[in-house]
């Protein structure tokens, strides 16, 4: 119980950032509903059409919504030019305000067709304009109605802003997603009263608001209304109440354990030189790369492998050190970004089955998976099937699962133990490959690329001398035990450390 | 002394191939009490509406105090025209008090907390009523709300259709009965539209009777009574008369 209220008190940040983008979304999508309804009360047409596009928006995942604002705002830069963000706030802000959209849009159009015609006669007969029927008869006969819409938008906004943690905007689902990967049930529970609590007093406050309407109770919806006026402009204020947060220097997390950590780690050695840092976590692959590229993310971890086979989409194989130059070279002609070097570890993909099948089966090498593949099950990240290096292993040797399922790394390796699944796509880092007792098979024809990790910095930071030199001394310092050390110090069930403390552990053990 | 209030010159109004007013043509002087009679669908509530552009004519034109309504702004016309109609339309959401300054509060003026009271005072209403919201009045009292809400602007033309439908009768006999005292009191030129023949015999000065789109009869009620103005105009005489027979019957 303990550790859990430290984890709620450690939240403020996360749910100042919550407040404000649940509020800038149902604000923005209340911007943009109510007009709409406005237009739809005097055409069919459109109340069909602006329904229509509401509830087919309300179909696609929310999940999906978000991370379709990536490249469609990629591709907006074309005109908006290189400045628009594509990360973070404001492709979250447009998901979830298209997403607020619908409950809005529905109530009002529900509120206005309901109107009585009788009273829409009197106010014309009275002489009223377009204007003041608007303002004087509709608009406050329909405010319940709408009120009420917004309540519902609101509950949902700030229960899929969790997911903005996934592109990169620092909300309430950052101890959730960093929680679920390490299997820290603490800071899953925190993330979650967190956000259910802050949508109950969203509800309330809303509530009031909606009855003094109702209700013609004009201090009601006053206090409503000043009540959650208090509470974005509190969130303000922690937020921006600081200031100088131009000058902090970004750190980006893909969303595993050991990039959390490398993050951390990072972080930790700049906050040392005096620099104010931020983690943008949980980036998918693709994601953190190119949000390196633009500059929204300073200074992230990859590894070679992935960025051959990914960004450069090349399915050959090179040795370890023609590799990194071919690399470093791409990138400085295509994306700009600049590698520090190497972190002194691979974590490459490599199949893994249980020790104890490694022994029974006599199954060393992926060779001798083949002939058995089909009466496997071979369990995947979610990126794993969809990689380019998982085709070519499969196509190197032919290999034909009987089932392939798709797991959050964390449970990956539990299907492994539960039998779910025979054989994983596993990090050759990953401390649960010692601590499982779990067996790599070789790569007799090196299907696999090399995984070098490497620490890339944007082209901006790239020039900061400063950055480099407080970053150099971390190149070479971590060897793939120290690492997985630290993995499985924050990913083992009993006696967990925090990513901070983890990260503060492998700077010790490397000397830093 | 009459002048003519109000005009209807070849007046037509047509939903797509169907007539629903046929090339009505009428004079109304001003202070005259008249009442529009006919069964539903007969078009006597198009032709009310024509008057304050609730509906826009096909054909033809309206003229009022000499100028014709096209004319005239919309809402100024309406400020100037008092209309009461059957489903009363009080806004929800204001008081009486409020619901009745609506008029002269659209037009940038505030109605007095005086004159509030000698409107609720005409309409035989307490005063303390002012304060209350329509959902916590009786319909007859809502109506009679509706009466000084259209009189609040001092028009010179009370336009009012089926005023009392939705009312009980002895409310309705009351209130017909006070709107008739405030049309001779203010000098109004007041136009009913009813279907019932009774009520239009007993309050109006002059009843025209309309069926299918067209003025069918345009007699004085004594005249009605007397026998004239042709078939379709008895055979609405004829309802209540059977009616009185009846009652007078039951009496002996």
């Amino acid at each position: 119980m303990n550790g859990l209220w430290t984890a709620l008190m450690g939240l403020g940040d996360q749910l100042a950032a919550h407040v404000l983008l649940s509020a800038a979304a149902i604000a923005l999508g209340i911007a943009v509903a109510l007009p709409m309804a406005v237009w739809a009360s005097r055409s069919d047409k459109v109340a069909r059409a602006s329904l229509a596009f509401a509830s087919l928006v309300q179909t696609i995942p929310s999940l999906a919504l978000l991370a379709l604002f990536f490249p469609i705002l990629l591709s907006l830069r074309s005109v908006f030019g290189e400045g628009l963000p594509t990360l973070g706030f404001l492709p979250a802000l447009l998901a979830l305000s298209l997403y607020a959209l619908l409950p809005i849009l529905r109530n009002a159009v529900t509120a206005q067709a309901n109107l009585d015609p009788g009273v829409l006669e009197a106010a014309e007969g009275v002489g009223m304009s377009f204007r003041q029927r608007l303002l004087l008869v509709e608009a406050p006969l329909a405010a319940p109605y709408i009120m009420a819409g917004i309540r519902t938008a609101a509950v949902w906004t700030i229960g899929a802003a969790t997911l903005a943690t996934t592109i990169g905007q620092k909300s309430l689902g950052d101890p959730i997603f960093a929680g679920l990967q390490t299997q820290n049930w603490v800071l899953v529970l925190a993330g979650c009263i967190a956000s259910a609590g802050l949508a109950l007093v969203a509800d309330t406050l809303l509530g009031l608001i909606e009855r003094g309407f109702r209700e013609r109770r004009r201090w009601s919806w006053l206090g409503g209304l000043a009540a959650v006026a208090l509470g974005v402009g509190a969130a303000l204020f922690a937020q921006f109440g600081g200031g100088e947060d131009e000058d902090r220097v970004v750190i980006g997390a893909k969303g595993f354990s050991e990039q959390y950590i490398l993050a951390r780690l990072i972080g930790q050695r700049l906050e040392g030189q005096g620099f104010a840092v931020e983690y943008r976590d949980g980036l998918g692959s693709a994601v953190a790369h190119s949000a390196a590229a633009s500059g929204e993310v300073d200074i992230y971890v990859d590894y070679t492998g992935t960025i051959w086979a990914n960004q450069m989409k090349r399915e050959d194989n090179l040795p370890r050190d023609e590799m990194y130059e071919a690399i470093e070279e791409w990138e400085n002609e295509n994306t700009g970004l600049v590698m520090l070097g190497r972190l002194g570890f691979e974590n490459a993909y490599g199949l893994a089955v249980t020790q104890e099948r490694a022994n029974m089966t006599g199954l060393q090498s992926i060779e001798d998976l083949a002939s058995v593949a089909p009466q496997l099950t071979i369990g995947g990240d979610p990126e794993f099937f969809e990689r380019p290096e998982w085709i070519a292993v499969r196509d190197a040797y032919g290999l034909r699962f009987g089932e392939k399922r798709n797991f959050s790394p964390t449970f990956m390796y539990n299907a492994l133990k539960s039998g779910e699944a025979q054989v994983i796509g596993a990090y050759t880092s990953d401390g649960r490959i010692e601590a499982d007792n779990l067996a790599i098979l070789a790569d007799p024809k090196g299907a696999f690329p090399n995984y070098d990790a490497v620490i890339l910095l944007s082209p901006e930071t790239g020039r900061n001398e400063a950055v480099v030199e407080a970053l150099q001394p971390l190149v070479g310092a971590i060897d793939v035990a120290a690492m997985r050390e630290a993995n499985y110090s924050v990913d083992r069930e009993e006696n967990k450390l925090s990513f901070d403390e983890a990260a503060r552990r492998l700077a010790e053990r490397a000397g830093l | 002394m009459s002048s003519t209030a109000l005009a209807f010159q070849q007046l037509t109004k047509s939903y797509g191939a169907s007539d629903a007013v046929r090339g009505v043509s009428l004079e109304i002087p001003a202070g005259q009490f008249v009442a529009l009679v006919g069964a539903s669908g007969s078009g006597k509530s198009t032709l009310l509406k024509t008057v304050n552009r609730l509906v826009e004519p096909t054909e033809g034109r309206v003229t009022f105090e000499g100028e014709d309504v096209a004319d005239l702004p919309l809402a100024a016309l309406r400020r100037r025209i008092g209309y009461v109609f059957q489903s009363i339309g009080l806004f929800p959401h204001m008081t009486v008090a409020e619901n009745i300054a609506i008029g002269p509060r659209l037009a940038g003026e505030k109605l007095g907390e005086g004159r509030t009271a000698e409107l609720l005072e005409l309409v035989e209403l307490d005063r303390a009523m002012a304060g209350r919201m329509p959902d916590a009045l009786s319909g007859g009292q809502r109506q009679r709300v509706g009466v000084a809400r259209a009189l609040a602007a001092e028009p010179h033309l009370l336009l009012m259709d089926e005023p009392f439908g939705a009312l009980d009768p002895v409310t309705r006999d009351a209130l017909g009965e006070r709107v008739r005292g405030l049309h001779e009191e203010f000098g109004l030129t007041t136009v009913m539209v009813t279907h019932d023949m009774a009520e239009a015999l007993l309050l109006a000065d002059r009843v025209l009777v309309m069926d299918a789109g067209c003025i069918v009869a345009d007699e004085k009620p004594e005249a009605l009574v007397a026998g004239a103005g042709g078939e379709v105009a008895q055979a609405l005489v004829a309802v209540p008369r059977h009616q009185a027979e009846r009652l007078k019957e039951l009496g002996q």
